[in-house]
């Protein structure tokens, strides 16, 4: 070792270094001609603390202020913020840069199947009223009980998986069958529909697999697994979709 | 804001409130028969397949002859008919969905999905005359024509 030393890292210093970020740009004309989406470049210096949330924040607060996308608790937990990063549905505020190919730009699109609004923000009415549709609220007959509804641990252990849910959309949005036509129920809404169907405490199971048995509904799923696999949350997404077919079958049989 | 009822968008909304209901138990017993037809086709291809290249004196066996003496017995009568009927059923509802999956269309969509019963028809109809009507020595035909074993 020479005397001559490059300054040494300090203690717990972050490394910084520098990412491309290649934004899918879409802007709707408002004489309402159609417009072309296209691609935009830009160079963040990014910290290995940063998520691609943060770069976005950097673009948009530094760079280019017409950049738009959804995002507001920041914490992977409001689910506003799922988008396509190199081809992948994730929630831009879960997915470290670090973690990323850096040394190629990143890609982000918006998420794929939704009408686009602008840039990163597309139409979740049709996402949403799916969800509606699977009457995702507690049904109950009878009288209302003077204390909680109690259940066992069990119980909640049966559907615990699908209460996670912060419908952001990734799965749905992942889904090849949602992208042809938009017209399947899609992975969330049978998500919520399962937090119902196997919750003890609620009496409208019938009902929703009724409305779940539909030429649109859990029969269209492949089980192709894009949506298990683009959850940020770790639901078991297709296993969810299986065991509301199950329940199905032995319904009709 | 206009511009979040009616997004100019690259995909137009889904019209009207809410969608038509196609509810239903077809998709589910549709579902259900691909299972139950798959396992069964199983048992049924590999039988045949043992039988006519496997069994005595395997592939060197079949001949015209071979596949007369087969249609002969009513046991494989059946068992061919099953096998047809199943596999077209099978594989013509794969194919459905299949449309159904990639077709955006509807114009598309009924082009394929009438082409594909049109051949379902023809290959179903035409396979279960063969099986029940197949007469290898069919009477007032040239004795060149027919098979050896046609002594009579």
């Amino acid at each position: 070792m020479t005397a001559v030393a490059e300054a040494p890292a300090k203690v717990g210093e972050v490394p910084s270094f520098e990412v491309t970020l290649k934004v899918l740009r879409y802007l709707p004309d408002e004489s309402g001609s159609p417009t072309v989406a296209h691609w935009d470049e830009f160079r963040v210096q990014a910290h290995g603390t940063d998520r691609v949330l943060d770069a976005l924040h950097q673009v948009k607060w530094q760079q280019d202020g017409s950049l738009t996308f959804r995002r507001s608790c920041a914490h992977g937990v409001c689910g506003s913020d799922a988008m396509r990063i190199n081809g992948r549905n994730r929630l831009a505020c879960k997915t470290l840069l670090k973690d990323l190919d850096i040394s190629k730009p990143i890609t982000v699109e918006p998420i794929k199947g939704l009408p686009v609004i602008k840039d990163l923000v597309v139409d979740m009415e049709p996402f949403f009223a799916s969800y509606r549709e699977i009457m995702p609220f507690l049904i109950t007959t009878g009288n209302e009980p003077t204390k909680e509804r109690l259940q066992s641990a069990t119980q909640r252990e049966r559907f615990d998986d699908t209460t996670k849910c912060i419908l952001c959309a990734a799965c749905t949005s992942s889904c090849p069958v949602f992208w042809t036509d938009g017209q399947y129920f899609g992975p969330a809404a049978i998500v919520n529909a399962h937090r119902f169907i196997f919750d003890s405490r609620d009496e409208g199971g019938a009902q929703r697999l009724e409305i779940l048995n539909d030429k649109e509904g859990v029969w269209r799923c492949r089980t192709t697994f894009n949506c298990t696999e683009a959850c940020p949350r770790g639901i078991e997404v297709t296993k969810a979709i299986q065991e509301v077919k199950r329940a199905m079958i032995t319904r009709a049989f | 804001m206009t511009l979040v009822a009616d997004p100019k968008a690259p995909r137009p909304p889904r019209g009207g409130p809410g969608r038509r209901t196609t509810r239903g138990n077809t998709e589910l017993y549709g579902w259900i028969f691909m299972r139950a037809s798959g396992v069964l086709l199983l048992v049924l291809i590999f039988g045949h397949l043992f039988v006519n290249l496997v069994a005595g004196d395997g592939v060197k066996a079949i001949d015209f002859g071979f596949v007369a003496g087969k249609w002969a017995s009513p046991f494989w009568q059946v068992w061919d008919l099953l096998m047809l009927w199943l596999a077209m059923i099978h594989g013509t509802n794969g194919v459905r969905t299949i449309i159904n999956d990639y077709a955006e269309r509807d114009g598309t969509r009924l082009v394929l999905k009438g082409l594909l019963y049109l051949a379902f028809a023809v290959v179903v109809i035409l396979g279960t005359l063969v099986i029940f009507t197949f007469d290898p020595c069919p009477a007032g035909s040239p004795a060149d024509l027919l098979p050896s074993f046609c002594t009579a």
